[in-house]
């Protein structure tokens, strides 16, 4: 290969195609090397099928090495960050760029291990401020907060963050070449690798619950919670209280979610007839969706919540119960 | 088993962050102080590994004087020893953080022995820069694994799950090592008073280090403009309930 | 829940703030007929982020005070109507024997306003709340009437039936950024907010922490401080896993402590009052979106909570040190705390419409709410709020340094065993009579009044005590002896035999001028005000109910000119009170010259002598008629002497120019000191001198619940001219009255230990079975004043009969620190006990 330098993308990808991530990461890596008239590559780990290669025509990408760790099948961080860095160094790149996936940061994070280079993640926006240092918006706060910083040292790496940057085609497509790249699996590389992969079973504990169905004052009384514990059974779920509700007597303690309950981190909340006071979204707060059934669209649980269907609980999930037996 | 336990002191901030008058810093005279809630189950880890199997926990962390408060709070809920490396307040990259851990490391298993196990959080609640753990790792020669969820200590090796796609990974990892666990490993238990009590009396080992200056160099920090503050309505009444059987099947959590 | 009209550009009145006080306030003006009333908080409903959010929510019954009582027994009631009462019991454990002796004083005011309470024994407390410990318990006081009320919801329920009426529209999430105001500042013409501006006359600040902010849009002041209280949430509790709902066991005040237990839910609420005292500024609080949790459940500081750790631990060893039981929720709660400790309610002086429903405990919010709509309609309010009026503070009381220093000071008193003349060390002194260094050096014990040096008796009488050994009424228990001397009965003997020189400087003094002042004063005091210049009118104002409303007296300096001197406690409430009535059309106006003038009383058999040999003024009884006033000359200065008398005696009070008074103090001194002239303090002048005479006193026996019939003050007639309250006092006069002042003398003070008890005040009477005595109007006896009478050798109560116990030889009990005591009914309405001719005042 001939060294021409410019920015390396990682990109992960599945049997789908790229990763939604990656693309959003390929986004900033263009604006890195557009501005400056770089070289844009991407980097991914194993053979891809050429769809995944044509796609990346559209991003602007001029090549696609295919790593192979010999020996190294599946997910192996610091193989695959040393196999990263290895084409970086071959490539002469002043960039490494990735999505700020678990995966990608945590490779990302060797890279910067081995070679005592910062590494710099959740990114929104970056650019050149001269040859050896990068000017960068990140996120802190998990986004409540932004940082502009300058970081120096080549080559930068720098993980996008998943929710900040849009994925966007390059204005006019480029053709892509493909190639291999091969290295010997060395010793370090399977210190830590995947062993095996579960599919995830369920269960109905609070703490442990991956989907919560939370009811509140709304829900009426004590008999309005028979159609909540049968839309939890039916998703698997666990049933969480607000504090009104335990204080009515409606459901025992143990059910209470919020600051003096049990707090929760599911997939899901879905919060039936819940206002939302502080402390109890103090306990749902990790939560990765937060959907809410409310008669008032005023009520604070609207801001925390992605979704929000207005209208009676009493109504609403015994017509939510009947689609989803449909469904399935 | 000894096992180490990485922690650091964040503010507890609300919906919106105020900043300080010169955008350099968040303002935190209105605030409380904490750990990552990956930190708090990185602890809570820790103590339940020790009951089981006997052991000390060892937690340690970096910051200013009153991150005492956080290492009190580790030692109500079971933590038996306590290190302060105290800086004057100023914030710390994680190259830099991962030095200044990896000396203290050294010194202490020069006198004990290696820590089986060091524990950190998957991502600090500030700066979420997700790479003090791997850098440990790296300058002590041992094999790591972040965004944990599940571990399985045997004597020699330990097993660990993360998710993945809708199930999980095992990783086994060969002791000592390094892990970062994610929120969700544990349900942190809240400390009882008269753990709060023996926490007060608990000594802590404290040094003063030196603030070194790193390669990242803030600007200035600024509040994003307003995020998304409502929810998206999915309609009024059973109008609503189509669309969100399609969110139900899109994040996988129908049968 | 309404939602935002744009329309809504006017309203009556806009209530900003929607805790309990503010949702209260909306319902009860809409009760009485108010519409187009606006509700706006800046935060989301239902839970906007104040206090009423997080505070705990339990009501004890009773507080020594009658208005707090009154207004906790309106709220209960009001939220039993509601639905969110739920009765657990309480009970206030004593551990020390100092503790045991209060508990016995508040087991005494409960009986005296009428709840329930019983003492128990280590066992008894135990038995109803098994996780206390009975070694570390004396005692409890139970109250079976204590419960828990969920005040949100109240509020929602309150704040829904407004607006169901059609009276209320609400708008959440908005926030107030100014008052309007008109241009000389004195009127409200609108609010200012984030979604837009109102028109309005009427502004109720219901803002709790925030008040003094919203306040200071207007330019005026509401004496308030936020003040950190600290809680925790400990749990889940085993025991309580099986119970259902809020609460199944009572509530544990653990008064030496200063601290509270209580279940809630699966969890047991820790409360402190006993961490310093932590003091936020109101511009400090943090805003909703900035707050961890609420703006008012702030971070919690573990240091200031450490030590109270170790007491509940003392107190609940298997509860609380249950090592599988977590503290779970910790804050540091913002609550508001005043400058006295009492709520602070009605307009401001400053603006007319501004007004103030503030610094309310969650037991009193809705009482407090209903008794404000009644003023706000125009009304006199249900409950007598003047301890509470807004306008009582004086400029120095509404200083953020002297609201901080008695909130500081006053905080970790929550629980604590106060004195009733307990007096405060903070910002001590402010305001100096003019002769308040010779006062010191004649050893003048000060009590505060307003901010006033008063001395209470003087040391430097300690000889008097071998003089009048034997007389005394001396105190053998150590907690009537609290803030008193035996010397004070010693001036008091000395005054009435020789004469005594007393510093009244703390009065308030307003000059009431212009052609209009006489039509003013006519149509605010019960007595005739036209009256010749010179003369000195003593009376009442009334209310529109007929209830008290003030007590002075009134000087006619001229056709347009009046003098009204008042004392310093009610001054600024009465100053707004005929401020506010005076003719729109400018003819009369009120100065404010208290600043101006100070004020000696010299009184006694020889006070004539004293003042005939500083004067050469005719001072003879003749020449100088009792209840008259005129200028003097005295020892070279002019001052306006008044021959009146609270102590019952021949004597004056002598108006002289501040700037001379020491000259006028030291003249007189002087003369006096061939006459057995003795300063003499307020201890005299406030109770026993009064007592003896039966003179009633303002907020003791003269309440706005009472009327001047059943005070036993009603003259031959009334004035037919026109005054507020007429007609309601025109009707008593012609009803039979339901109840009699009546004064009474303790028979024998021994209790059971043989120690001699002397009541201080608020006790009740009792019938002879230990039945409490409550009259037609459900109104309690129970002692309004009490105190020495050395000159008839007995210990004095006044108090209000029911009619039918109200006969001269009565005999019924007191019931002092839960042990009964005989008494008499001495007189039914006012002949003194002392000179009853009133030969001395008029010789």
């Amino acid at each position: 290969m001939v060294a021409r330098g410019g920015v390396v993308c990682f990109l992960e990808h599945d049997v789908d195609g790229v990763l939604d991530a990656s693309l959003r990461a390929l986004t900033l890596a263009r604006s890195l090397s557009e501005s400056s008239g770089r070289v844009l590559v991407a980097a991914m780990m194993g053979m891809v099928p050429p769809s995944d290669l044509e796609a990346l025509a559209g991003y602007g990408v001029s090549d696609v090495f295919q790593v192979v760790v010999e020996g190294v099948e599946g997910y192996a961080p610091m193989g695959w960050a040393r196999a990263l860095l290895d084409l970086v160094e071959t490539w002469g790149a002043d960039a490494l760029v990735a999505a700020g996936t678990d995966r990608g940061n945590e490779v990302m994070a060797h890279v910067g291990a081995t070679t005592w280079l910062p590494m710099v993640a959740n990114c929104l926006a970056a650019s050149w401020l001269d040859a050896r240092s990068l000017r960068l918006s990140r996120q802190r706060w998990a986004g409540s907060l932004v940082e502009d910083a300058v970081v120096e040292g080549v080559p930068v790496l720098l993980t996008v963050a998943p929710d900040g940057v849009a994925a966007e085609p390059a204005a006019t497509p480029i053709a892509t070449a493909g190639h291999e790249h091969r290295l010997a699996a060395s010793e370090n590389d399977r210190r830590v690798v995947v062993t095996e992969w579960i599919g995830r079973g369920g269960g109905v504990a609070l703490a442990d619950a991956r989907v919560v169905v939370g009811g509140g004052r709304g829900v009426g009384s004590e008999e309005g919670f028979a159609a909540l514990d049968e839309l939890a059974g039916l998703l698997g779920a666990a049933v969480g209280v607000s504090r009104a509700v335990t204080s009515a007597g409606w459901r025992p303690h143990a059910q209470q979610v919020g600051q003096t309950g049990t707090k929760i981190s599911p997939e899901l909340y879905l919060a039936c007839g819940i206002s939302g006071a502080t402390q109890h979204l103090a306990g749902c707060r990790s939560a990765k969706h937060v959907v809410t059934i409310n008669t008032d669209p005023d009520a604070p649980i609207l801001s925390r919540a992605d979704y929000a269907i207005v209208g009676d609980v009493a109504v609403i999930v015994p017509a939510l119960v009947a689609a989803i037996r449909e469904r399935t | 088993m000894n096992v180490l336990v990485c922690v650091k002191r964040v503010p507890m901030v609300g919906a919106r962050i105020v900043l300080t008058p010169d955008q350099m810093e968040v303002d935190v005279r209105q605030l409380g102080f904490t750990v990552s809630p990956h930190e708090e189950c990185a602890v809570e880890e820790a103590v339940r590994i020790v009951e089981r199997d006997g052991g000390t926990v060892t937690v340690l962390t970096l910051g200013p004087p009153e991150a005492a408060d956080q290492l009190r709070d580790a030692a109500a809920i079971g933590a038996n020893r306590l290190v302060h490396l105290v800086t004057d307040g100023r914030e710390w990259d994680a190259i830099a953080t991962a030095e200044a851990i990896v000396e203290a490391i050294r010194r202490d298993e020069a006198e004990q022995g290696p820590y089986a196990l060091i524990l950190l959080g998957s991502e600090a609640a500030d700066t979420g820069d997700y790479q003090v753990g791997v850098r440990v790792a790296h300058a002590l020669g041992r094999p790591t694994v972040s965004g944990i969820k599940h571990l399985d200590i045997g004597d020699e090796v330990l097993v660990a799950k993360r998710e993945f796609r809708g199930g999980d990974e095992l990783y086994e990892l060969a002791l000592p090592c390094v892990i970062a666990v994610k929120e969700g490993i544990n349900l942190p238990r809240y400390p009882s008073l008269p753990g709060r009590i023996r926490a007060k009396k608990m000594p802590i080992e404290a040094t003063e280090i030196v603030w070194r200056e790193g390669p990242v160099r803030t600007e200035r920090l600024r509040v994003p403009e307003e995020p998304r503050e409502r929810a998206e309505i999915l309609g009024a009444g059973v109008d609503g309930v189509p669309a969100l059987v399609a969110l139900l099947g899109q994040w996988g959590l129908l049968a | 829940m309404s939602t935002v009209n744009d329309s809504d550009l006017r309203a009556s009145a806009v209530i900003v703030g929607a805790g309990i006080v503010g949702n209260s306030l909306a319902y009860h003006l809409a009760l009485l007929g108010w519409r187009d009333l606006i509700l706006i908080d800046k935060g989301p409903m239902p839970n906007p982020g104040g206090s009423t959010g997080h505070a705990s929510n339990f009501i004890f019954p009773v507080d020594y005070s009658k208005m707090m009582t009154e207004l906790t027994s309106d709220s209960t009631a009001q939220y039993k109507e509601l639905g969110v009462f739920i009765e657990s019991g309480g009970i206030e454990v004593a551990r020390t024997e100092a503790r045991s002796h209060e508990l016995r004083r508040r087991a005494s005011a409960a009986k005296a306003w009428g709840f329930p309470c019983e003492i128990l024994d280590s066992e008894g407390v135990a038995k109803l709340v098994p996780y206390v410990d009975p070694a570390v318990v004396l005692e409890g006081l139970y109250f079976p009437s204590v419960g828990v009320v969920d005040s949100l919801r109240a509020g929602t329920i309150m704040r829904e039936r407004a607006v169901e009426m059609g009276a209320l529209v609400v708008r959440a999430n908005t926030e107030i950024t100014g008052i309007e105001l008109s241009a000389d500042g004195k009127n409200i013409r609108g609010v200012k907010t984030t979604a837009g501006d109102i028109e309005t006359e009427v502004v109720a600040v219901c803002c709790g922490v925030w008040s003094p902010r919203i306040a200071q849009m207007a330019g005026a002041t509401i004496p308030l401080t936020p003040v950190v209280h600290q809680m925790i949430s400990v749990g889940p509790i085993p025991l309580f896993a099986d119970t259902v709902g809020e609460i199944s066991y009572p509530i544990i005040r653990d008064m030496d402590t200063n601290m509270y237990e209580r279940q809630h839910g699966g969890d047991i609420e820790v409360g402190s009052y006993a961490h310093r005292a932590i003091i936020v500024n109101p511009e400090d609080i943090p805003s909703i979106e900035a707050s961890a949790l609420t703006p008012t459940e702030m971070p919690f500081t573990q240091d200031d909570f450490d030590p109270q750790l170790q007491d509940a631990l003392e107190l609940m060893p298997e509860l609380l040190g249950d090592e599988s039981v977590g503290v779970r929720y910790a804050i540091n709660g913002l609550i508001s705390m005043t400058p006295d400790g009492h709520p602070v309610l009605g307009e401001t002086p400053e603006v007319k419409g501004l007004w103030s429903v503030a610094a309310s405990w969650i037991k009193e919010g809705p009482g407090i709410a209903r008794a404000v709509a009644e003023w706000m309609d125009g009304r006199a309010p249900g409950v007598d709020l003047h301890e509470a009026d807004v306008a009582r503070f004086y400029d120095h009381q509404r200083t953020r340094s002297h609201v901080t220093a008695r909130a500081r000071e006053g905080y970790n008193k929550m629980y604590g065993i106060v004195h009733p003349a307990e007096q405060w060390e903070s910002e001590r002194p402010t305001r100096l009579s003019p002769v308040y260094e010779r006062e010191r050096e004649l050893g003048a014990f000060f009590y505060e009044a307003m901010g006033w040096e008063r001395p209470f008796w003087y040391e430097s009488n300690k000889h008097l005590l071998k003089k009048y050994h034997g007389r005394l009424m001396e105190r053998e228990a150590e907690w009537e002896s609290r803030w008193w001397s035996p010397i004070i009965n010693a001036e008091h003997l000395a005054l009435r035999e020789t004469c005594g020189l007393v510093d009244l400087s703390a009065f308030a003094v307003f000059d009431v001028t212009g052609p209009g002042a006489l039509a003013a004063l006519q149509h605010l005091a019960v007595a005739q005000m036209d009256v010749p210049i010179g003369r000195v009118v003593y009376t009442s104002f009334l209310d529109e109910r007929g209830g008290f409303k003030s007590d002075l007296t009134i000087m006619r300096l001229g056709i347009d000119a009046f003098r009204v001197v008042t004392g310093a406690f009610t001054g600024m409430t009465e100053k707004k009170w005929i401020v506010d009535r005076l003719p729109a059309d400018g003819s009369a106006q009120l100065s404010d010259v208290t600043s101006s003038w100070a004020t000696f009383g010299l009184w006694g058999p020889r006070a004539r002598d004293v003042l005939a040999q500083c004067t050469d003024d005719d001072v003879s009884h003749a020449g100088f008629p009792f209840a008259t006033c005129r200028v003097i000359e005295l020892g070279g200065i002019k001052v306006r002497a008044s021959r009146i008398s609270y102590i019952g005696e021949l004597g004056w009070e002598i108006y002289v120019p501040i700037e001379e008074g020491a000259r006028a103090w030291d003249t007189i001194f002087t003369a006096g000191e061939e006459h057995g002239l003795v300063p003499v303090g307020i201890g005299v002048y406030g109770t026993t001198g009064r007592l003896e005479k039966g003179y009633r006193a303002l907020g003791n026996e003269l309440t706005a619940d009472y009327s001047i019939v059943e005070a036993g003050m009603a003259r031959p007639s009334v004035k037919k001219e026109e005054f507020i309250g007429r007609s309601a006092y025109v009707a008593q006069r012609d009803e039979v009255p339901v109840a009699h002042l009546c004064t009474f003398t303790v028979d024998d003070h021994r209790s059971a230990h043989g120690v001699k008890r002397y009541m201080l005040g608020g006790e009740p009477i009792l019938s002879l079975e230990g039945e409490r005595l409550v009259d037609e109007k459900d109104r309690p006896s129970y002692v309004t004043s009490a105190g020495s009478g050395p000159s008839v050798g007995k210990h004095i109560l006044l108090a209000y009969l029911p009619a039918a116990d109200a006969a001269v030889g009565n005999k019924l009990l007191v019931e002092y620190l839960s042990e009964t005591y005989p008494v008499t009914v001495e007189v039914v309405g006012s002949t003194p006990l002392f000179d009853p001719d009133n030969a001395r005042v008029r010789s």
